[in-house]
């Protein structure tokens, strides 16, 4: 399956929706909608991976990449992730450290507001 | 089989090699391992190619043998990649979770700290290989004349037709 993308403002924080494979055919549309959002002034990011199907490194590299960003901002990216393969590259590479990852999009935006 | 460098094409070639693992009985629960690693492997060598050699194929070689299930995926790249070998011991090592970057204390990716430039590159070079190493059974990595070979491999069943 390809990549579907998707997001939309949900109490304040810009919720991306992230629908099939990421990979190194179709990370450069992740990346390049994830610029669009820093650019336009979104920094308190939620991407929703709970429909993602594949992820490798050339996806965790645009999700660390998103990160960066939109810390310079001082704002923050967390992840929603259940699934097991999903989350399992997350911690091969250590990125469990790095990312908030939470079962559910209002989890996720609940403790971002909590944090603030 | 060989296929040019394009990233489009890496999708088919980690399909393809889970097809075939699946038909040479490797269980269910590890197809997503091998399709996860035989995607990073192919995706580097595609990476190395486009950089280096964008008119030469890409080689995955496919074999199941013996109660094993073997990818091989060469490249023709030849360049001294980046210090990832060095930094993972990777030449010829068991699978093992604890090779991967960020397995320590200080898990290593400069993304949290925010010092560099272009975000894409923070992660350390060779983060595929690492992948790698924490998913197949066993990998080997080697340099050739040309360019890398890893070597990867999962246990798998008789050959169930």
């Amino acid at each position: 399956m390809d990549l579907k993308l998707d997001h939309h403002t949900k109490d304040g924080i810009e919720v991306v929706d992230v629908e099939g494979e990421i990979d190194v055919y179709t990370a450069p549309r992740l990346r390049e909608l994830l610029i669009e959002l820093v650019n336009g002034g979104h920094y308190q990011l939620v991407v929703n991976m709970e429909k993602v199907e594949f992820l490798d490194s050339t996806g965790l590299g645009v999700l660390v990449g998103g990160l960066k960003r939109v810390r310079a901002h001082d704002g923050s990216l967390d992840l929603v992730c259940t699934q097991e393969r999903i989350l399992k590259i997350f911690r091969i590479t250590g990125l469990t450290k790095v990312f908030g990852i939470h079962d559910t999009v209002d989890e996720a935006i609940t403790a971002r507001k909590s944090e603030k | 089989m060989s296929f040019t460098p394009l990233p489009v094409h890496v999708r088919t070639a980690r399909l393809v090699a889970t097809a075939v693992a699946r038909r040479s009985g490797v269980q269910e629960a590890l197809l997503d391992e091998v399709r996860l690693a035989v995607g990073e492997a192919c995706s580097r060598a595609v990476e190395a190619h486009r950089a280096h050699c964008p008119t030469e194929p890409v080689r995955i070689e496919l074999t199941g043998t013996r109660g094993r299930f073997e990818v091989v995926v060469t490249d023709a790249a030849a360049r001294d990649d980046d210090g990832a070998l060095d930094h993972e011991g990777a030449h010829d090592h068991e699978s093992d979770s604890s090779a991967a970057p960020g397995s320590g204390s200080d898990n290593g990716y400069p993304g949290a700290d925010g010092s560099l430039d272009d975000p894409e590159a923070l992660l350390p070079q060779g983060l595929g290989l690492a992948v790698i190493a924490g998913l197949a059974d066993d990998v080997k990595i080697s340099r050739t004349a040309a360019g890398l070979s890893i070597r990867m491999s999962w246990p798998s069943g008789d050959y169930t037709g």
